[in-house]
């Protein structure tokens, strides 16, 4: 007790030292009287945090789940990454998810979480995230936060415009930053102009599974599409997408893709498409890619190559495309709650552009019409514009709104949030980033019902903000409230890898849905064992499949003989508990892979190829009871020659 | 039919509330279960409190080498046959006998009860202290003797680190209020044979 009055004694004076030591800005809302910061995300222990946040992990590869408002971290969820932890990509069940064209590929690099939507708001069912690197969507099923489906994504490059899902999760859309040859080809970098083509995937889900199938790929010009998100309310059944390099450079970007003007942002009417791709519309094209699910009762992933996608020709589809010119290089394409406003982040402008749906319709109603590109039509900058934020900050990446008329758009190059009005465009408040802040979340930011209360910015340098661990350092995210007029900032916490993208909802809408084990009367691995007496041990040449259990606290069968130097050795190990938090380990001394970490009426196998004879132990690596320690067991290796039969036992030595 | 009859007829059936609810339930609190561990006795069976609840006590009770919960004991058929049994002869003195009979069919019952209680105290008394003697965990009163882990007949207790409770369920209240309604019949019976004998007098 008095440590916990010292502790928040100690709160309070930080506290009063941070807000009177704000500059000279300082407000009657950040008093010491009228607010605590540390009050305001404290949790108590035992107490839940009031949302979940799904942060990505950048190069990472993997996708941590935090709470807000204590920025405490609760899991790593293995995405596109291997994880020796959870042996996700290590083990025989895994492995297929890694899957892709060319081959087994253990890292991506994951960007952008979105959650799938019921009409226009979180259902808090899938996130889904992309892999930047090797086109890749997949989705984490969050009764389990398991990564449960990746599905590759053929004639794209730098899937960055991705993974944002429609009002009703109809699709989740990948689109490519690289313009590559479509299809893929042997031919001269410097004829990119003209012949490149930038792939917009649109990746159907099913309703009820939530599987995924590439439905459509419209093949666009060769331009560099950075970000979507979907229409919603009036402006469901569009997606938008900001375009750069629409000068088609394919060397030294950074000055030779910064010279337009204006570049894009490209509205694309999916019902349209989809309605002329149901109708026998686009075309179907060779490819080759992967498409990996796990399924949840056999505990195991399955990979196929699938051969053929539908793509289409936007010009062949009349009405369906449209290029809004925007300035210069945007980033960011946010639709605001209601889907009138369509906000396109100019990263190298000096104004933040704000395109009007209503205007769209009226200027394609009367074919107001600026020319084209490649045949499809440029809309009048004057003629969508709704409005520009002036002189907001530098460098403006990205936006998102609080549901009650405002946004809130993040500045690199100033650093800062700023908090401006929706119709008038007046900037009401900024708060700085430490430092250089990219993407925002407000949990619901993307859909027509976000909870205005807290926003996270997820900055790209930390600096001095943390004890430092050498040339590299943490990477961060800041916690604000936004729920009075003025913004305050409230939390630093680090983040797994670079926090690309974040997306986040009331914990009510996932809690109650989170599993606590697996049925082991519903496990339908291949070589799941349902209570001791099936455990054995069999061998098929020089193949050996043990059939192992685990139960507080000791493996079945704990004493195996038989196994030859030279044998290829599947641990196929079924946890037996069916209480909540009993997890247990398994590792062998000298397996070339991971641990295994089983949950209650799970299966999992490793492989362990003995090279060397003798006596080998195995032990639960994760401290399961009282007798962890007592966990453990022993395989003899025999040489190659030698005619030991198979034997194995539990408890026979007493 | 007489009223005291009536109450008889009640009191008879009653008791196959038991068939629909639990008896007893017991219940093991530890601060590493924020949902409580629980056992339903049921007249012919035992039941999870929540899923698996059953398997979970069994493997905390291994590490002080108490036995499994068996799936069945021969209770399970001797209750059931008793409380058909009682209530057939229950039915038959609702329609044919008279007060001395619910008094008779009252104490029958009681003692019953109070066998099926004794036999509950022996089966738990006898789980509690008839330990595996290579329990992984051995522990000892003050005074030198082996601690036994008997969850409380009626009440509850702190055994190591739980909190145990044992209380009687629906099943049992059925039970009880059958019991006691004979009674109410017999002192209703009672009251009107008195009466009756008086207005003959007359």
């Amino acid at each position: 007790m008095k440590n916990i009055f010292k502790i928040s004694i100690g709160f309070l004076m930080v506290a009063i030292a941070f807000t009177s030591c704000n500059d000279g800005k300082s407000s009657k809302s950040n008093s010491a009287l009228s607010s605590s910061a540390a009050e305001k995300v404290y949790v108590a222990p035992g107490e839940h945090d009031e949302f979940y946040a799904f942060i990505s992990g950048g190069f990472s590869g993997q996708l941590s789940v935090y709470g807000l408002p204590s920025g405490r971290l609760f899991k790593v969820i293995p995405v596109f990454s291997q994880d020796p932890e959870k042996a996700y990509g290590y083990n025989e069940e895994t492995k297929p998810m890694l899957n892709t064209s060319h081959g087994f590929v253990p890292w991506d690099d994951a960007h952008h979480p979105d959650i799938s939507q019921t009409a226009g708001e979180i259902d808090g069912r899938w996130v889904f995230i992309n892999g930047n690197n090797t086109p890749r969507i997949a989705k984490v099923d969050l009764t389990t936060f398991e990564t449960t489906e990746i599905i590759e994504v053929p004639n794209s490059a730098g899937n960055h415009s991705s993974s944002f899902v429609t009002e009703n999760t109809e699709y989740v859309v990948a689109g490519t930053r690289f313009s590559v040859p479509v299809p893929q080809r042997d031919m001269s970098i410097k004829d990119y102009k003209g012949n490149f083509k930038g792939a917009l995937s649109f990746i159907s889900v099913d309703p009820e599974d939530g599987r995924m199938d590439i439905k459509f790929q419209i093949l666009m010009p060769g331009f560099n599409y950075d970000l979507s998100h979907p229409g919603r309310g009036k402006s469901h059944g569009w997606f938008f997408f900001t375009t750069y390099n629409t000068e088609e450079a394919n060397s030294l970007l950074e000055v030779n893709a910064s010279q337009n003007d204006k570049d894009f942002i490209a509205a694309i009417n999916w019902k349209i498409i989809e309605d002329y791709v149901n109708k026998g519309g686009g075309e179907k094209m060779a490819t080759n890619y992967a498409h990996n699910i796990y399924d949840e009762e056999t505990h195991t992933a399955t990979s196929t190559m699938k051969k053929e996608v539908v793509v289409v020709d936007p010009t062949k589809v009349p009405g369906a495309v449209y290029l809004l010119p925007t300035p210069k290089s945007p980033h960011g394409c946010d639709v605001d709650p209601t889907g009138e406003y369509i906000v396109g982040n100019g990263k190298l402008s000096a104004n933040l552009t704000v395109h009007s749906f209503t205007k769209m319709q009226d200027a394609i109603k009367n074919k107001k019409f600026d020319g084209d590109a490649y045949g499809i039509p440029i809309l009048k900058f004057e003629d969508v514009l709704a409005g520009s934020v002036e002189q907001p900050g530098l460098g403006p990446l990205h936006t998102e709104f609080d549901g009650k008329g405002n946004a809130y758009t993040t500045f690199f190059i100033s650093s800062e949030v700023v908090k401006w009005k929706l119709g008038t465009w007046e900037v009401v408040d900024r708060q700085p980033c430490y430092y250089s802040v990219g993407h925002l979340m407000i949990p619901g930011g993307n859909s027509q019902k976000p909870f205005g209360k807290y926003v996270v910015a997820m900055n790209k340098i930390t600096k001095d903000r943390y004890l430092p661990t050498g040339p590299e350092v943490t990477q961060s995210a800041q916690l604000y409230d936004i729920s009075g007029d003025k913004m305050e900032l409230l939390l630093d916490f680090p983040t797994i890898g670079e926090p690309h993208y974040a997306a986040g909802c009331p914990a009510d809408l996932i809690k109650p849905k989170s599993k606590k084990i697996f049925k082991l009367e519903e496990n339908k691995h291949k070589y799941a064992v349902k209570s001791e007496a099936d455990t054995k041990v069999t061998r098929n040449g020089n193949e050996v499949h043990i059939y192992m259990s685990m139960i507080r606290s000791h493996f079945a069968p704990d004493n195996i003989e038989g196994v030859k130097v030279g044998d290829k050795v599947y641990f196929h190990v079924t946890n037996l508990e069916q209480d909540y938090d009993v997890p247990h380990g398994v590792s062998m001394i000298g397996a070339n892979t991971s641990e295994l970490l089983i949950m209650p009426g799970q299966t999992e196998t490793f492989v362990w190829e003995p090279k060397q004879v003798g006596v080998w132990p195995f032990y639960c690596t994760d401290f399961c009871s009282a007798l962890h320690q007592e966990m453990q067991g022993y395989v003899r290796v025999s040489p190659a020659s030698s005619n030991i039969e198979l034997s194995w036992s539990l408890g026979d030595d007493f | 039919m007489k009223k005291s009859n009536i109450i008889m007829l009640i009191a008879a059936i009653l008791p196959l509330g038991l068939f629909l609810f639990p008896l007893w339930k017991i219940t093991l609190e530890a601060p590493q279960y924020p949902t409580p561990l629980g056992m339903y006795i049921h007249i012919n069976d035992f039941s999870d409190a929540n899923p698996h609840d059953i398997k979970n006590i069994n493997l905390m009770n291994h590490y002080v080498g108490m036995k499994y919960i068996p799936d069945a004991i021969p209770e399970f058929k001797i209750f059931p046959a008793g409380i058909l049994i009682t209530t057939v002869i229950g039915l038959l003195i609702a329609f044919k006998g008279n007060y001395k009979w619910f008094l008779g069919w009252f104490i029958l019952m009681l003692v019953l009860s109070a066998a099926g209680m004794y036999d509950f105290y022996l089966w738990e008394h006898d789980y509690g202290h008839n330990l595996d003697p290579k329990a992984i965990l051995k522990f000892t009163n003050p005074d030198g003797t082996q601690m036994g882990f008997q969850p409380p007949m009626f009440g509850s207790k702190d055994i190591l680190n739980f909190k145990a409770h044992s209380y009687p369920r629906l099943g049992a209240l059925f039970l009880a209020l059958g019991i006691a309604c004979s009674f109410v019949a017999y002192i209703v019976g009672k009251k009107f044979h008195k009466k009756h004998l008086f207005m003959k007098k007359d």
